[in-house]
């Protein structure tokens, strides 16, 4: 049964203006095996299924697909029907589920005769009982989907393609938004789906669940494949290298003695609008020469604990001082000010404006000092030389500095904001997600550069739901659930996890 | 007269539904269009083209369901047309909705005056009469308030229900609730999404032209220049007041006529102490009074007013 194939992508090309998203990539896939699709951002991972679903045309090649006998038969591109037809289902990154629907009502949606009168259900609900059943794939099927968990609507999505009784299962990125116990149980539910005969491509670029749970491994580069390989021989030193092309070097942490408190938090409440963007009664301590990661799914209060710490929402309760000092006035210029560096989590909304240039951006933070206006006028030359100065110093790539920074890529984008926080050497740093999205050399440029500032006797507060970024970085680790912070006292990945579903180990 | 016993005459009611039909019309070809995700700003012209429509054609001798036809016919012509522009083109829905208003009404007046150039009273045509269903219609109270009223009405609460239970057991309801949450969601299940909102809006469109023949068949029988007199837009505003659910719509349309044929009953109690335009007010003050306590707490369609293209994520 390994042996007979189900999927044959044959030399698939596509390209966008100059851009070479694919090139010539073929890929097989057989009957019953999770195939790891593996490369960084942009490295053509996304097109390549987006064409195999039917939503972009691919520019040549070709793709094959057995039909229910087993044959071998060319697929129709571009069409999604024809995708669904020949049982292909694909789970995207970002959820396609209409929130204002039931469970049942996502699954069934295109599957019955949109002209008959009333809905008959009993047939199509016994069938997705069965799936549920075998798979294990549990979803309560008569809620809201705007009610569900994330992992919970994961599944909906995954019994979604089933229920179309597909064959072949993508899966992009799919455990971004789960907290490790979740995607433990998804890979369960594959392991039971691929024993029914399921082959499944999963798409990411966490090496250690790439090498827990695929069978072979396809690695893309810069939109060509450039390998392929058993599982079973694969280490995670031959994955990265295949990735980036190089081996890449995980910076060295040196051990480092904590200082004076730089960010204190006492008995903090901030009452959002929603339980997701509460805190309840949350203490924190920061010191020099220290990093705290903020582990945690999303959603269980760091947009709270970020926007504080910024100086975007004001404390229901509480006190914060930041370098001892007490903080009386909650805005962004204020803490600015006293010190705090912020790397948004969203740095094409929160971190630049994209419409103003590169140099504008890069002085955007401190618009009042000298060599910044004069009289109220700002000196043009001076922050263009500066900008220049700084866009060498950190390496940001573009279309230079008189550019619209909308331009730049998300990791010189990031780089940029790197630059802008770090030159004002803050006291303490506070990085929201600061590598998502980015590939593992940006990422790791992000982490050295966090690394530096820590041994230049700056704290950091890093919020992170990637829990290997946090293990990589953090000198200790606090664990955000449900608007509560609890010190983990541990690096053992199993028992963060359970703290983190709000499970107290 | 006391001004609470109003409330308890049959006369009241069986007027205050009576104004209520066509914003049920209105409400409902609303909530049609935004459910899928599209507003449709056109309704006051739709309204327009409707009234004129309908008795043109009664007047030039189709007979009233003739009239009722033509009505749909072009309220769906001027839907199709925002369709087009809003959903596979992708326009701003409210600059497309106000310029199908303009284009329907300025169309509506200039047809009026080609057909009847010579005429200085307007023409009048036999409407729909009450039912006055024998034995029912003696009933004391709700005799008088439910069925004495036109067949129109009767359509309109009818229409009502359809909408109902389109929208709640049918997968076709299914499937446009979902396209105005997440057209992506319908994408990806091989359903198309500009098919859906296409229809949607033309069906909706339809709805309200009905709304403005009412007016022309059964609540007049001519055709008057600015007779519309804002009923689209207080439909919009009243769709959000029934979160987008036919029920509510009803409620919301009955509520607006009980409060306009309150004023008049009031005028004549206590109209010499206060002046007429007070009254005329209060309805579209109680209208929007009533929407700033319901409309804060509004669930709007998640895809409301945002344009969706095929192949773009």
């Amino acid at each position: 049964m390994a042996n007979e194939l189900v999927l044959s992508l044959r030399s698939l090309s596509k390209r966008f203006g100059d851009v070479v998203a694919n090139d010539a990539v073929s890929i097989d896939l057989y009957r019953g095996e999770v195939l790891s699709l593996l490369g960084e951002n942009g490295a053509g991972k996304t097109t390549l299924m987006n064409m195999l679903f039917g939503h972009y045309m691919p520019d040549s090649g070709s793709v094959e697909v057995a039909d229910s006998d087993g044959t071998l038969r060319p697929l129709q591109l571009g069409h999604p029907q024809a995708a669904l037809e020949a049982g292909i289902g694909m789970v995207h990154q970002h959820f396609t589920l209409a929130e204002n629907l039931t469970a049942i009502d996502n699954i069934l949606l295109g599957s019955e005769s949109l002209w008959s009168l009333r809905r008959n259900r009993g047939a199509a609900r016994r069938k997705v009982q069965g799936i549920i059943e075998r798979s294990g794939l549990a979803a309560p099927l008569d809620e809201l989907v705007g009610n569900l968990t994330v992992g919970e609507r994961q599944r909906v999505e995954i019994l979604k393609a089933l229920y179309r009784d597909a064959r072949i299962l993508v899966l992009d990125e799919p455990t971004a938004v789960l907290t490790p116990q979740e995607a433990d149980a998804l890979f369960d539910n594959i392991g039971a789906m691929t024993r029914d005969g399921l082959s499944v491509i999963f798409i990411s670029h966490k090496l250690r669940e790439v090498l827990a749970f695929s069978d072979r491994i396809a690695v893309l580069r810069h939109g060509r494949k450039v390998g392929e390989i058993a599982t079973a021989e694969a280490d995670e030193r031959i994955i990265a290298r295949m990735m980036v092309g190089a081996d890449t070097e995980a910076t060295a942490r040196a051990a480092m003695q904590a200082g004076d408190p730089v960010l204190e938090l006492e008995n903090i409440a901030v009452k959002g609008k929603s339980a997701r963007d509460s805190l309840h009664r949350v203490s924190l301590t920061v010191r020099a020469h220290e990093i705290v990661g903020i582990a945690g799914v999303s959603g269980n209060g760091q947009t709270a604990l970020a926007r504080l710490v910024s100086g975007l929402t004001r404390p229901d309760g509480g006190e914060m001082r930041v370098d001892g000092r007490r903080v009386t006035k909650f805005d962004p210029q204020t803490l600015l000010k006293a010190g705090i560096g912020r790397i948004p989590e969203d740095r094409h909304h929160d971190g630049v404006v994209g419409a103003m240039s590169v140099a504008e951006n890069m002085v955007i933070e401190r618009l009042d000092a000298d060599d910044v206006q004069k009289h109220g006028f700002l000196r043009k030359a001076a922050i263009r030389a500066h900008a220049q100065e700084l866009a060498a110093a950190y390496d940001v790539r573009g279309p230079g500095v008189d550019a619209e920074a909308r331009l730049l890529s998300g990791g010189n984008m990031q780089k940029l904001i790197l630059a802008r926080v770090f030159e004002c050497a803050p006291r303490l740093i506070l990085a929201n997600q600061p590598t998502r999205g980015l590939d593992l050399g940006a990422a790791n440029e992000v982490g050295r550069r966090l690394l530096e500032a820590r041994a230049r006797g700056a704290g950091v507060l890093l919020i992170s739901e990637d829990l290997d970024e946090v293990l990589a970085l953090a000198d200790r680790i606090v664990v955000i659930h449900d608007g509560r912070l609890i010190a983990a006292d541990t690096t053992d990945r199993e028992a963060i996890g359970l703290m983190m579903a709000g499970e107290h180990a | 007269m006391d001004i609470l016993q109003i409330l308890l005459t049959d006369t009241f009611w069986e007027a205050a539904l009576r104004i209520a039909t066509p914003l049920i019309f209105g409400v409902l070809g609303a909530l049609v269009c935004e459910r899928a995700g599209v507003l449709n700003l056109g309704i006051e012209g739709i309204f327009v083209a409707g009234a004129m429509a309908g008795w043109l054609a009664v007047w030039l001798g189709a007979g009233l369901w003739g009239g009722i036809v033509v009505a749909m016919l072009t309220g769906g012509f001027f839907g199709l047309i925002h369709a087009i522009l809003t959903v596979p083109l992708g326009l701003s829905q409210h600059v497309s909705g106000l310029g199908v208003t303009m284009l329907a009404t300025s169309a509506s007046y200039f047809t009026y005056r080609t057909a009847l150039p010579n005429v200085s009273s307007p023409p009048r045509i036999e409407p729909f009469r009450p039912l006055d269903i024998p034995l029912l219609s003696d009933i004391p109270f709700l005799g008088p308030v439910l069925f004495q009223q036109t067949a129109m009405t009767w359509l309109a609460l009818f229409l009502v229900a359809l909408v109902w239970w389109v929208f709640n057991r049918t997968p076709l309801g299914v499937a446009l609730r979902a396209v105005g949450d997440n057209p992506d969601a319908v994408d990806a299940q091989g359903l198309s999404v500009y098919g859906l909102r296409i229809s949607a809006v033309v069906a909706g469109s339809m709805l309200m032209a009905l709304g403005g023949a009412f007016l022309t068949m059964s609540a007049f029988d001519a055709f008057f220049f600015g007779m519309v007199n804002g009923r689209g837009w207080i439909s919009i505003a009243l769709v959000i007041f029934a979160s987008w659910r036919p029920g509510k719509a009803l409620l919301g349309a009955l509520l607006f006529g009980a409060f306009d044929a309150f004023q008049v009953r009031l005028q004549t109690e206590v109209g010499a102490f206060i002046p007429p335009q007070i009254f005329l007010m209060a309805p579209y003050v109680l209208s929007i009074i009533a929407l700033v306590v319901v409309a804060r707490r509004a669930d709007y369609p998640r895809a409301l007013l945002k344009p969706w293209f095929k192949g773009q994520r």
